[in-house]
């Protein structure tokens, strides 16, 4: 008798190619994702050596981060150029890499391009059991299908691409546990918010956190993915959420996904994935549904989480004297005066995008806030950035951009756009943003950008009042 | 890679804690095709302040950065790492990193030495005005005033960074074993065979 095993020990152990002495295991990846910006560093290195990619058929190219979410074609359907030198040139680097090396590649102006995140669950190349990697840290992402999904440096892309293994300790485990229902206006994103609050920037350092309890359970893929998506905004550098007939519905038919009878196999070993009963994880942490109000950052760390109905916390009130510290720094950048309600604060920018919430489900969410109403005169910039051409397509079909659009927000291409401020879609120094991103860090939005992560719903919301909103107060 | 064993010299008293990957290199430095040139946009944002610590006579050039808690956290980008490198960084000592961020510093020749807040706190203190020296092999941290904190590092890291190890020329060692993984996933699940191509 075997002992009982978590679901991360069961993939951990399916994909160990060899163990060292020392512990350090050769695990192998069964999909590798790559983009633009950490790929050129690790192609220039297999060149540098004369390596070649191992497995090019496990490994999928899509550029996102620098892509502007503008037109890419002019009236005639001719290509754009990138204005910017630097970011052509990088996405110049991948579209070259890619076929060079054979590696199958979606180019900018395909139908199925748009955020690697989001891309992968879709085209069924992110499948559950697997291990995935990709040389961005919100990889964690397809954990909610049930894969082991994380990010890497470029030294590992490159070690990934020569090898198509890593060399890894085992992580920790963590159970992060969400029982009952979520009241009304509470979204995925709300969870893990609120799970990001309670354990920490730093609380799954070490680990991989599993995801369970009814109020996961009852999630759909897509808000199962934005809660893994920033399992890495607690510090663990993957997230899991067990497959199941939810994950299995949403798999089945895309295009990369297995077919008839290998359909049924994988099937069936997916469902021998779940945690065995007994198995015992290094930490757990027990969460109340009920207790997820809508949430609000109010500072510059992913923890530093209040409900919409709180107010802005002072430093003394934390008991970590180098919290307190943050705390008055975050503040001072934020231009933020403790007790202030945050349903006061007034937001002049609206971003509802990011690998975190694009997808159909996230938008639909937001337009359905937003149907028949405006935006807030105060709100000078507001966009809608899908996260691939496909959902860009379904939005549509569905009537969605014309929602977006009539209430005086932009609908853009897919791509990465104002998460990062590394195309043109950024914040204002010195402005808010109520953004459905994953990062709140300081100039992440753009030098100076001043970022309240909220759930698509909140971020309409707020594009509707001009400030932060409780989404409760416009919903029925 | 440029093997490490014993550094000594100034360190930064930075300390901060929960620094995550954009304060040390901020997006724009990521649109780069090179490993190169990083060190100009380190801490960028913090720099900006003309009497910031990194700036300083004392500690231009200083091989070793004392930091806080969770130091490297958020995005993966190895462009910390090279910046860090690039400023002239050999060694991190903070309470604890995110785990991204010590494995991008190991590849890069950079050593993460965790050491508790109150060994921080005194370093701290002793850089304020004099040297630091860090000794791989032993695993210590010592300073002139008889101050000596002991680390613990993962055995294979510890090898590929006193070596300077490449660790894909170690890895292609293991093909046997690689290609038998191979086959058997082939054989037992093929289905992990992306369907078209």
């Amino acid at each position: 008798m075997t002992r009982p095993r978590t679901l991360y020990e069961k993939i951990w152990d399916a994909h160990v190619v060899e163990q060292r002495p020392d512990g350090t295991c050769l695990i192998f990846i069964d999909r590798h994702l790559v983009h633009e910006v950490t790929s050129p560093q690790a192609f220039a290195g297999l060149r540098a050596s004369g390596r070649t990619v191992r497995r090019p058929d496990l490994t999928l190219a899509v550029p996102d981060h620098n892509l502007p979410t503008t037109a890419r074609r002019d009236a005639s359907g001719n290509r754009l150029p990138i204005a910017d030198a630097e970011s052509a040139a990088q996405l110049a680097a991948l579209e070259t890499n890619a076929p060079a090396f054979g590696i199958r590649y979606i180019d900018a102006v395909a139908p199925e391009q748009g955020i690697v995140h989001v891309v992968g669950p879709e085209q069924g190349f992110s499948l559950p059991g697997t291990t995935i990697v990709c040389g961005d840290s919100h990889t964690a992402c397809h954990g909610g299908i049930g894969a082991l999904a994380f990010g890497i440096g470029t030294s590992e892309v490159e070690h990934v691409l020569a090898t198509q293994t890593l060399l890894l300790q085992p992580a920790k485990t963590m159970e992060v546990r969400v029982e009952g229902e979520v009241g009304p206006g509470v979204t995925a994103k709300d969870i893990i918010l609120h799970i990001t609050g309670v354990i920490g920037a730093a609380g799954g350092t070490g680990h991989v956190i599993e995801y369970t309890g009814s109020a996961i359970r009852a999630l759909s893929v897509e808000g199962r993915l934005t809660v893994s998506n920033m399992a890495i905004e607690g510090g663990a550098r993957a997230g899991l959420i067990a497959p199941d007939a939810t994950t299995f519905a949403y798999l089945k038919g895309r295009p990369y996904a297995p077919k008839g009878a290998d359909w049924d196999a994988a099937v069936a070993y997916w469902t021998s994935l779940a945690t065995d009963p007994g198995a015992t994880y290094d930490k757990t942490v027990v969460i109340d549904a009920a207790d997820i109000a809508p949430s609000v950052t109010w500072g510059t760390s992913p923890e530093d989480v209040v409900p919409i109905t709180g107010i802005v916390p002072a430093p003394d009130s934390f008991a970590d004297p180098s919290k307190q510290a943050a705390a008055a720094k975050s503040l001072a950048y934020m231009g933020l005066e403790p007790g202030t309600r945050m349903q006061d604060v007034a937001i002049e920018n609206i971003f509802i995008g990011s690998c975190t919430n694009s997808r159909i489900e996230d938008l639909r969410a937001a337009a359905a806030v937003l149907k028949g109403r405006h935006k807030a005169a105060g709100v000078k910039w507001a966009i809608v950035v899908p996260g691939s051409g496909l959902v860009k397509a379904q939005a549509e079909a569905e009537g969605l951009d014309r929602i977006f659009t009539d209430a005086g927000l932009e609908w853009r291409e897919p791509g990465c756009s104002a998460c990062l401020g590394m195309n043109p879609d950024k914040v204002p120094a010195g402005e808010r943003c109520a953004s459905t991103s994953n990062r709140n860090f300081v100039g992440r939005q753009g030098p100076g950008s001043r970022t309240h992560l909220v759930s698509p719903a909140m971020a309409a919301a707020a594009a509707v009042t001009g400030r932060l909103t409780d989404v409760r107060e416009l919903i029925d | 890679m440029t093997p490490i064993e014993k550094v000594e010299g100034r360190a930064i008293p930075f300390g901060l804690k929960n620094v995550d990957t954009d304060v040390i290199i901020p997006a724009k430095w990521l649109k780069t095709i090179s490993r190169e040139g990083l060190g100009r946009g380190a801490f960028e944002t913090l720099r900006a302040d003309p009497d910031n610590l990194f700036d300083r006579p004392e500690y231009k050039q200083a091989p070793i950065l004392i930091a806080g808690d969770n130091f490297g956290c958020g995005s993966s980008r190895e462009h910390a790492a090279w910046a860090l490198g690039d400023l002239g960084i050999r060694v991190v000592i903070a309470p604890s990193y995110s785990d991204i961020f010590s494995g991008n510093a190991v590849k890069n020749g950079i050593l993460p030495v965790v050491l508790p807040q109150a060994a921080i706190d005194r370093l701290l203190e002793v850089a304020a005005t004099d040297p630091i020296h860090v000794d791989l092999d032993t695993q210590t941290v010592t300073t002139r005033f008889q101050d000596r904190f002991s680390f613990d590092i993962d055995p294979f890291r510890k090898m590929c960074l006193l070596n300077g190890l490449d660790e894909i020329s170690l890895t292609e060692k293991s093909e046997a074993a690689i290609a038998a993984h191979e086959k058997k996933i082939a054989t037992d699940q093929p289905w992990l065979i992306p369907a078209i191509l």
